[in-house]
C-alpha cells in the first residue's frame, strides 16, 4: 500500500450510538482508533443485521477506502461477514463475538471478545456489600449462554461477600425492548429489590428507573454515572479503546494479529465504571481486592463445589473452570441465589 | 353508460364519433401526464423540503443531494445496492395494495413474511438432501402457502365477521412475530447456536443465487415478476374487474350477483402469499436460515411503499427503487456529512405526506387539461340522448 494514503478503518453499529450501551461502548473504541495519528474512521449506525450490512461494508470498502472493518454486532458474523470477506481478501475483517474457527471461516477474518463476567462479579460484590434487603434485580434480554454467565457471576460476587443475597432475574426477551425493561424494573423495584443491574443493549432506561424509584443500580456495556447521580454503584464496561488501537495498528504496521483474541481484566478488554458516591469504603476494599485476584488469575469465578438454584451441582468439587473453559461457552444454568429460571 | 339503451339512439354522426374519440385520447393522456406529473412534484417538492431540514442540521444542502445520488444511483455498486434494498419491498407492497384494491387496508405484511419465512425453512429442513430446485420451489412453496392463508383468515375475518381489517392484520402481526420468535427459539432452534437462537441452516446447496451479471439475487426478479402478474390480474381479468367493483362499492357488487367473499379471501391470500415470498427469498438468498434478523420491518415498508405507489402494482416496482435508493444512500450521509441515521427516515416521512397530499391536486391542475370541462366533446350515447 503506499506510503502517503490514509489508513481507514470503518466502524458498524446495530444501533444508535448514543445508546449509553452496547453500541456506545463500541463507538468510545473507535474514538480512541480516530484519535490516533493517520488514521480515519467512518461509522455507520442503525445497521440491521441482513444484506443492509453486507452492502454497508462492500460501500465503506468501495466508496470509501477502508482497509479494516469492525462491525460490531453479534449478528453480523454469519452469514454477513463471511461472505463479503471472501469477495475482499485484502480487507481485514474483525467481529466482536469470539466467533472465529481456523481452518473454517476466512484468512481476512478475526474476531474477538472479553470475559465481561469479570466486572459483574466484582459489580456483585459491591451490590452484596450495599443492598439493605438482600435482594438483587437482574433484568436480561435473552437466556442465552453469555447472559447466563453474567448473571450468575454478578450472583456469586454478591455471595462471595453477602450469603443471604439473592438475585431476581427477568427476562425480557430482546435486546433492545425499554418498555419492557422500565417495567422490569418498576416490579423488581416493588418487590424490595434495592439493586438492579442489567444485560440488555442499552440500560439507559434502567438505570433512569432506578434513580427515580430511589434505589442502587450498576451499569453496563458503558458508563451510565450521569444518568444515575445518586444511585450509580459502579458498572461493568467495555474498553474497546484499547482492543481497537491495537488491532489497527497491528495491521497498519502489516504485523500478523491474533484472529482469535479474547481477555478480561488482566489483557485490558474490560474495566469498572468509577464508584459512586452510595459505595462504601469497606465496599471498594473488597470490590479492588477481588478485581486484583481477578487480573493476576488467583481468583477463578467458576470454582467447585457450584449448585445450580434446583440443587443440582453444576460444577463439582475440585474442578475449577478458568475463563477460557468451553464449557462456560455452554452455560445452561442459574446458580443457587438466583430466583428465577431460564424459560425454555 | 346508462343513460341510452341502444335500442332508442340512433346511430351516431361519423363527426361526433371522431370528436369522442379524439375527447377520449386527449382525456387519457391527461390524465397520464397528471398521474406521472402530480407524484414528481411531489418528489420534488419534497426533496425541496428535506434540503431546508439538512440545511438547518447544519450541512451542506448540494453537497448532501450529490451523496445521496452518489450513494444511490452513482456508480453500478451503488445502484445494486438500491436494487437489492428494493427487492423485499416490491413483494411486501403487493401485501397491502392487491387488499387496497377492494378498498381493505391490509398491513399485516410483516407477520406474513416471517411466517412465510418459517415454513420456507421446514420445506427445506423436509427435502434435505433433493435436488435444489425442487427444494427451493418447495420453499417458495410453503411460504406462499403459509403467508397466503396468514392474510386469508384476515380478509376472511374482514368479510365473513366484519373484522377491522387494519387492526387485525397489525395486531396479528404480533402474534406472527410471537409464533416466529417461540419457534426459532425453541422447537426448531439449532442446538450449536448458542449466542444467536437460530433455525437449523438450509445448507449451502439450497441458497438462492444472483441474477446473472449482477450482485443482487433472485428475490428481485420475484418481486418484479409478481407487480407485473397483479397488474394483468387487476386490470386485464374479470377477476380483476370484479375486485375494483367491491372496492368501488361493496353493496353494488353483492346486488350484482358478485361472490364478494370469495373474491376478498382470494386477493388477500394472493397478497400473503407475496409477503411469504419475500421471507423465503430472504431466508434462501440472504441469510440461509431463519433468526430473528429477519424480523427488521419490510413489512411495514411495504406498507409505506405500497401508499407511495398509490396502490398500482406498476407503480411499486419504481417507488421500490427510489426507496431503495434513499436507504442506500442513508448510509452515505452517515459517513461524509456526519449526519444522523434518522436523516433519511425524515426524507421517507416528508415524502409519504407531500405525496399523499399532492392526491388531492388531482383534476384542479388545470393547466394539465387546457380544455374547459363544458366543451369537452360529450361521449356519443350522451350527446345523441341529449338531443332526443
Amino acid at each position: 500500500m503506499p506510503a502517503q494514503k490514509v489508513f481507514a478503518a470503518g466502524f458498524i453499529y446495530v444501533g444508535p450510538k448514543g445508546d449509553y450501551g452496547y453500541n456506545q461502548a463500541h463507538a468510545q473504541g473507535a474514538a480512541v482508533v480516530a484519535a490516533m495519528p493517520g488514521i480515519k474512521i467512518r461509522e455507520e449506525e442503525n445497521v440491521p443485521e441482513t444484506e443492509d450490512v453486507q452492502k454497508t461494508m462492500q460501500s465503506m470498502i468501495e466508496l470509501d477506502g477502508v482497509s479494516v472493518l469492525f462491525p460490531t454486532s453479534f449478528g453480523y458474523f454469519d452469514p454477513h461477514i463471511l461472505k463479503v470477506a471472501k469477495k475482499y481478501p485484502n480487507v481485514t475483517f474483525l467481529h466482536c463475538g469470539g466467533l472465529y474457527q481456523e481452518g473454517k471461516h476466512p484468512a481476512n477474518v478475526g474476531s474477538y471478545f472479553g470475559y465481561i463476567d469479570e466486572a459483574q462479579y466484582v459489580a456483585g460484590i459491591v451490590a452484596g456489600m450495599t443492598t439493605k434487603s438482600n435482594k438483587l434485580g437482574f433484568i436480561a434480554a435473552k437466556p442465552i449462554p453469555q447472559v447466563l454467565r453474567n448473571i450468575n457471576s454478578f450472583t456469586l460476587g454478591a455471595r462471595s461477600v453477602n450469603p443471604k443475597a439473592t438475585t431476581s432475574v427477568v427476562f425480557t426477551g430482546d435486546w433492545s425492548l425499554p418498555v419492557k425493561e422500565a417495567e422490569a424494573a418498576n416490579s423488581l423495584a416493588d418487590q424490595g429489590v434495592d439493586v438492579l443491574t442489567m444485560h440488555v443493549d442499552s440500560p439507559k432506561v434502567i438505570v433512569e428507573t432506578a434513580e427515580k424509584r430511589g434505589i442502587f443500580v450498576s451499569g453496563y456495556h458503558a458508563d451510565q454515572s450521569t444518568l444515575a447521580p445518586k444511585g450509580y454503584l459502579t458498572g461493568a464496561e467495555w474498553n474497546w479503546g484499547k482492543v481497537y488501537s491495537d488491532y489497527v495498528s497491528w495491521i497498519k504496521a502489516g504485523q500478523s494479529y491474533p484472529h482469535l483474541l479474547r481477555g478480561g481484566f488482566k489483557e485490558g478488554f474490560i474495566k469498572m465504571s468509577p464508584y459512586g458516591a452510595a459505595v462504601s469504603g469497606a465496599a471498594k476494599a473488597e470490590a479492588d481486592a477481588a478485581k486484583a485476584k481477578l487480573t493476576d488469575g488467583t481468583l477463578v469465578i467458576y470454582t467447585g463445589p457450584i449448585k445450580d438454584n434446583t440443587g443440582k451441582t453444576v460444577v463439582p468439587a475440585g474442578t475449577v473452570e478458568t475463563q477460557t473453559d468451553i464449557n462456560l461457552e455452554k452455560m445452561n444454568y442459574l446458580v443457587e441465589g438466583v430466583v428465577g429460571k431460564i424459560p425454555s | 353508460m346508462t343513460v341510452a339503451s341502444p335500442q332508442s339512439s340512433p346511430p351516431p354522426a361519423v363527426g361526433a364519433h371522431t370528436r369522442a374519440a379524439a375527447g377520449e385520447w386527449g382525456a387519457r393522456l391527461a390524465v397520464a401526464v397528471e398521474a406521472i406529473f402530480v407524484p414528481l412534484a411531489g418528489i420534488a417538492v419534497s426533496f425541496a423540503l428535506f434540503g431546508v431540514f439538512v440545511a438547518l442540521a447544519g450541512a451542506n444542502v448540494l453537497d448532501v443531494y450529490y451523496q445521496m445520488y452518489r450513494g444511490a444511483f452513482g456508480s453500478w455498486f451503488s445502484f445494486q445496492n438500491t436494487l437489492l434494498r428494493a427487492a423485499p419491498l416490491t413483494l411486501t407492497a403487493l401485501c397491502t395494495a392487491l387488499p387496497a384494491q377492494l378498498g381493505l387496508v391490509i398491513i399485516g405484511g410483516e407477520g406474513a413474511l416471517v411466517l412465510g419465512a418459517l415454513a420456507s425453512v421446514v420445506a427445506a429442513h423436509a427435502l434435505d438432501g433433493f435436488n435444489p430446485w425442487v427444494v427451493l420451489v418447495a420453499m417458495g412453496g410453503a411460504a406462499c402457502l403459509v403467508g397466503g392463508a396468514w392474510i386469508g383468515l384476515q380478509g376472511g375475518l374482514r368479510t365473513l365477521r366484519g373484522v377491522n381489517e387494519t387492526i387485525s392484520s397489525l395486531l396479528l402481526n404480533y402474534i406472527a412475530i410471537g409464533i416466529f420468535k417461540h419457534l426459532v427459539e425453541g422447537p426448531m432452534r439449532d442446538p450449536a447456536s448458542l449466542n444467536k437462537p437460530s433455525t437449523r441452516p438450509i445448507g449451502e446447496a439450497n441458497a438462492l443465487g444472483s441474477i446473472p451479471g449482477m450482485d443482487v439475487h433472485w428475490g428481485l426478479a420475484y418481486g418484479v415478476a409478481a407487480c407485473f402478474a397483479a397488474y394483468v390480474l387487476m386490470r386485464r381479468t374479470t377477476f380483476g374487474f370484479a375486485a375494483k367493483i367491491i372496492g368501488g362499492n361493496v353493496r353494488a357488487a353483492l346486488l350484482s350477483g358478485l361472490d364478494v367473499h370469495r373474491i376478498v379471501i382470494v386477493t388477500c391470500t394472493v397478497a400473503g402469499a407475496a409477503a411469504g415470498l419475500a421471507g423465503m427469498a430472504e431466508v434462501a438468498a440472504v441469510h440461509g436460515t431463519a433468526n430473528a434478523s429477519l424480523i427488521v420491518g419490510y413489512g411495514y415498508a411495504g406498507v409505506l411503499v405500497a401508499f407511495l405507489a398509490r396502490q398500482h402494482p406498476l407503480g411499486i416496482v419504481p417507488v421500490s427503487i427510489l426507496l431503495g435508493g434513499i436507504g442506500a444512500s442513508g448510509g452515505l450521509l452517515q459517513r461524509t456529512e456526519h449526519l444522523p441515521d434518522a436523516t433519511v427516515n425524515v426524507l421517507e416521512g416528508i415524502l409519504f405526506t407531500v405525496i399523499l397530499a399532492s392526491e388531492t391536486l388531482r383534476g384542479r391542475l388545470h393547466f394539465l387539461s387546457p380544455r374547459p370541462v363544458q366543451n369537452a366533446p360529450l361521449p356519443a350515447a350522451v350527446e345523441t340522448s341529449r338531443a332526443a
